[in-house]
């Protein structure tokens, strides 16, 4: 680790300025990805500003037909949140099967989406349930939200304050785990919504996606057997020791099929 | 059986020091003035040395010294030694390149150590080795086992023609081919038993000390073996006597065979100690540790099982390739040959083996013992074949294992490959295994795993490893250039409380208990009186540390000895006291008495007499209560078991669980069954690591780990195993006199075949014959489709 400074941002707004005056500052949230490239030296920001102390990022409400999830909340807290587990059950399943304790009550939603890992769980949730991502300046919708591998549509500074879930009729979260990291190396967010099925896949590409074509077959047929024969094309997909791209296309399909059962 | 006794389950004496967080590991340790080193390592995995530029190294902030090879050179340093002379087919002696403490010339694998940074800080340690200017030409790298010895591939040492170390023998040859020349049916085999990492829980540390008032030097390391390190460090790298060096192992947080060796790291520290005036402390990084430390296991083998008309074995033929990597660790040499071949018996009546080995270098870590160390290779090899010999037999695996068990009656069994086993019962433990499996409900539970789409197998296992490795004239005529024997000295204090000094190591064993409890039992004393000292060349007069399951059987017998030296003494004094015959005291329950009265002694006053020798027969006796005993087995122990694994695969993702094992060892006596049972438990899940999850990866163009960090190199966890069921049946060795087997690496050796065979045997009726390890979904689902496709 070079050395850094370290801020304590009190506000949003205090964040926003200490960012602005600093030279290559970052946002600290959890710190679980941040902190271990840190460590590694493939990170060496001058700058660390804590979030930890604002209290408005923090916290789980439900306001009608959505539920509003605080970006500072952690995994664990998301994980028991009694909002969350009735409103969405899947979605508290998913936060409660991200790497283990101690990066459940460390890690946070805001810290997991804005760093966009393409084989992170929550951006998953935040596809498939059409969620809204709400900023110190403006709000964006998850389908405009995940831009690329660790890219997001979030302009340099600006501070994710919450994720906003519009609650499903069914929603299911099937991953299938890298054994030894435990990310997904395919994770399907399958949802019955309002505005028709939708079936999100982190894990299996550079950046969370929609499997439109599964969609279509869903909204005709809400059903695993609607799913089969959908083949998930391997171009573009992720290859590494633990699953080549046919594998990580194959399991799409077997972990699509099991989110929608899951979602009876 | 008393509560602290041979066989008692005693509480773990260490236990509290560990779990209240007051254990003492090296990197706990500080010593004044001290600077902390960083290793600059290659990033290349081969390539030409080129100049090193230190100058801004050494101007940045902190840094108290930058040092490379021409530095070792200048103070004459020598290389690392390797432990074990192999010979080759032709009796002509292995390629034994140099091994260098800093790189000279090349780098050979990622990781290499090319630098050494000393500065008052870590970080400012590591801030001046990314100021090196080391320039490289890169090479093209070779990694792969199989393909290091085809002609072009890049040569990794001049020397070694083919990347060729040796090409050795074992067995019969011509035995063998007449056996296959006869056979009804010959089933062949060809797999590969990965490479693994060692990962033990404390990664290596190293603290240098030089004191000029003494002359001497203080090594603290995290060694299995402090003699060991002291004797291959003075003698061959630094030229010491040993009286100017003091090597100390203190609490060590897990070995598995990775710190038996003498590494760089260790020399480096004691050297630069004295260069630099001031202590020199370096902590090894995790991702560092898989760059440095010794890896484990990296064979391919084809094999050949020849079979008589009922299935009988009549012959075996193996032929292995073993990567030993960049250069020859400590005993590297001695695994894929001495610790492998004569355990390919297995516990069958094979009259006919051979076999050839040909250790290769590539640009990748060095490989050395790991774990069981060449007997977990030979038992995969053995219980696979096996196996697929009982698929191709139409015979149930457990019905041929049957037909060929070496019978008790038979024991002590010689080998057609070298070894005397001692005894046990290897029926015995696979019907006692297959009753404790409930191998007979297994066709119903397969019935309802299937209803719910799971396919489920069930796979056993019947190992036979080798501890306590000797005796040492024998290893010494095979190339060993260590002894196998191991000493103890019993020191009873003044007030009769007992110190028990001894030449192994404890880095999770519990030694402190279990040599307690030796103490107790025998001498009828206090528990809490007795400590256990090891892991300090000035505390202890020598020894060979633990490895290869020896601390019991090896060093557990030489306290076994002095404790007898002592009784034979304390009886004189008894005798002197008492007015009696020397031989007619008894020594029972920690006191000395006269036969067929009630005078007695305890043991404490016989203790008080001999230092406070008022009343004492001092013309024929030395005052004193302290005797040493070395003891050099006169053959290994053969420790047996059976284990059986349930698995069940989800077939459309193949993946594999573990949802039964049950496992039946014969470690002979036991000391402590919980520390036992903890052993076979650590093996076990270590043993289903191999089978499914772990694997040392390099990618073969660049030559560069894959698998770096625990985000890809894959560690068994909690949710990988199933609750364990353990028994033990126990015939004594006749080897030693406490009739103890050794139990650290059962587990480990048997349980990988026994996972695999549960997964073959799921898969059978699909048509797959075998799946390497480890045995990961994507391979499994592959397995399942391509058959499928077939069919």
């Amino acid at each position: 680790m070079y050395e850094f400074a370290y801020r304590r941002a009190a506000s949003t707004a205090d964040a926003r300025r200490l960012y602005e005056a600093a030279g290559d500052p970052q946002y600290l949230a959890g710190g679980h990805t941040l902190l271990p490239t840190m460590k590694q030296r493939l990170a060496s920001p001058s700058d660390l500003i804590d979030l930890a102390g604002i209290d408005a990022l923090r916290g789980v409400s439900r306001d009608g037909g959505a539920v509003t999830v605080g970006a500072m909340t952690t995994h664990a807290e998301a994980a028991a949140s009694a909002v969350v587990a009735g409103a969405i059950p899947a979605l508290a399943a998913l936060a409660d099967g991200i790497g283990d304790p101690h990066v459940r009550n460390r890690g946070t939603i805001g810290g997991s989406i804005v760093n966009n890992d393409p084989a992170a769980d929550y951006p998953a949730a935040a596809l498939g349930l059409g969620a809204t991502v709400r900023t110190d300046r403006r709000a964006i919708a998850a389908d405009d939200f995940f831009a690329g591998m660790f890219e997001t549509a979030l302009e340099p500074g600006e501070l994710a304050v919450s994720v906003s879930f519009p609650i499903p009729r069914a929603a299911c979260y099937a991953k299938f785990p890298n054994p030894a990291s435990r990310y997904a190396i395919v994770g399907v967010m399958a949802a019955r919504t309002a505005g028709g099925a939708r079936v999100a896949v982190t894990g299996a590409g550079h950046c969370v996606f929609r499997a439109t074509e599964m969609e279509r077959a869903l909204d005709a047929d809400f059903s695993p057997a609607a799913l089969e024969g959908i083949e998930i094309a391997q171009d573009g997909l992720n290859a590494d020791i633990h699953a080549s791209a046919e594998y990580r296309a194959h399991l799409v399909g077997v972990m699509a099929r099991r989110a929608v059962a899951g979602c009876a | 059986m008393t509560a602290t006794g041979i066989g008692a389950r005693a509480a773990r004496k260490e236990d509290r020091r560990f779990l209240t967080g007051n254990g003492r590991y090296v990197d706990d340790i500080d010593r004044p003035g001290q600077l902390h080193a960083v290793l600059a390592r290659s990033p290349h995995a081969h390539a030409r040395l080129g100049a090193i530029d230190a100058g801004a190294a050494r101007a940045a902030p902190g840094v108290a010294a930058v040092f490379t090879a021409e530095d070792l050179a200048a103070d004459n340093v020598g290389g690392l030694p390797c432990g074990w002379l192999i010979k080759n087919k032709d009796g002509s002696d292995m390629v034994e390149p140099p091994h260098p403490v800093l790189a000279t010339g090349k780098v050979r694998h990622v990781g290499d150590p090319v630098a050494m940074v000393l500065a008052e800080t870590r970080a400012q340690a590591r801030d001046a080795a990314e100021k090196l200017e080391i320039e490289y030409e890169e090479l093209d790298a070779v990694t792969d086992t199989a393909g290091a010895f085809e002609t072009g591939r890049p040569a990794v040492h001049d020397a070694a023609a083919n990347n060729t170390c040796y090409d050795w023998e074992f067995g019969d040859k011509a035995a063998v081919e007449q056996a296959f020349a006869g056979a009804a049916k010959i089933v062949p085999l060809e797999f590969v038993n990965q490479r693994l990492v060692a990962n033990a829980i404390e990664p290596r540390a190293a603290i240098g000390e030089y004191d000029a008032h003494d002359d001497r030097y203080t090594l603290y390391t995290t060694s299995q073996n402090p003699h060991v390190i002291r004797l291959l460090m003075c003698t061959a790298v630094l030229g010491l006597p040993e009286t100017k060096v003091r090597v100390v192992s203190p609490d060590v947080g897990g070995g598995f065979g990775s710190k038996i060796y003498h590494y760089a790291e260790e020399a480096l520290v004691t050297w630069a100690a004295r260069k630099a005036g001031r202590p020199v402390k370096w902590t090894s990084e995790r991702a560092e540790a898989f760059l440095s430390d010794a890896q484990g296991r990296d064979h391919v083998t084809r094999a050949e099982l020849a079979l008589g008309a009922g299935a009988e074995f009549l012959g075996l033929k193996i032929s292995t390739v073993a990567n030993l990597g960049a250069y020859l660790s400590t005993f590297s040499t001695a695994i894929p040959t001495y610790f492998y071949a004569p355990l390919l018996a297995g516990v069958y009546k094979t009259p006919a083996i051979h076999c050839e080995v040909r250790g290769v270098f590539t640009n990748t870590v060095p490989v050395d013992a790991y774990r069981g160390a060449g007997r977990p290779e030979a038992c995969y090899l053995i219980e696979r074949i096996v196996d697929v010999a009982a698929r191709a037999t139409g015979l149930d695996p457990a019905e041929i294992r049957r037909r060929n068990f070496i019978p008790r009656s038979a024991q002590p069994y010689q080998t057609p490959v070298a070894m005397v086993y001692d005894d046990g019962d290897y029926a015995k433990n696979m019907e006692d295994c297959l009753v404790e499996a409930d191998a007979a409900g297994f066709a119903e539970r397969r019935r309802e795993a299937k209803a719910r789409g799971k396919l489920r197998g069930l796979g056993v296992s019947s190992y036979i490893e080798a501890c306590g490795a000797a005796p040492s004239a024998v290893a010494g005529a095979l190339g060993a250039r260590a002894g196998l024997y191991e000493m103890a000295t019993l020191r009873v204090n003044p007030s009769g409380s007992v110190s028990i000094i001894t030449g192994t190591h404890a880095h999770g064993q519990g030694h402190e208990t279990t040599f307690a409890q030796l103490a107790s039992e025998r001498l009828g004393i206090d528990f809490d009186s007795i400590e256990v000292v090891h892991g300090d060349t000035d505390k202890i007069p020598f020894g060979m540390g633990t490895y290869g399951s020896r601390s019991l059987p090896v060093g557990g017998t030489a306290l076994a000895r002095a404790m007898d030296k002592v009784v034979e003494k304390g009886r004189k004094i008894a005798a002197h006291i008492l007015e009696a015959s020397a031989e007619d005291i008894e020594f029972a329950d920690g006191a000395f008495s006269v036969a067929g009265t009630d005078r007695k002694l305890a043991f404490a006053e016989v203790a008080g007499a001999a230092y406070v020798p008022h009343n004492y027969p001092l013309e024929e006796l030395e005052p004193g209560l302290e005797e040493t005993a070395y003891f050099d087995p006169p053959n290994f122990t053969f420790p047996s078991g059976c284990y059986a694994c349930e698995v069940e695969i989800d077939p459309e993702t193949g993946v594999v669980s573990v949802e039964r094992f049950t496992a039946v060892d014969d470690f002979g006596v036991l000391i402590n069954p919980n520390i036992v049972e903890g052993q076979v438990h650590g093996g076990l899940v270590q043993g289903i690591g191999q089978a499914l999850y772990e694997g040392a990866r390099y990618d073969p163009e660049s030559g560069q780990p894959i698998t770096g960090s625990y985000m890809d190199y894959c560690m068994p966890k909690a949710d990988c195993a199933p609750s364990f069921a353990v028994h033990t049946n126990e015939t004594r060795s006749p080897t030693n006199p406490l009739g103890v087997r050794g139990c650290g690496e059962a587990g480990a050796i048997g349980a990988p075949p026994a996972v695999v065979n549960a997964i073959c045997d799921a898969l059978n009726e699909l048509g797959v014959r075998h799946i390497d390890m480890p045995a990961t979904p994507e391979k499994v689902w592959r397995a399942i489709r391509d058959a499928r496709a077939a069919a």
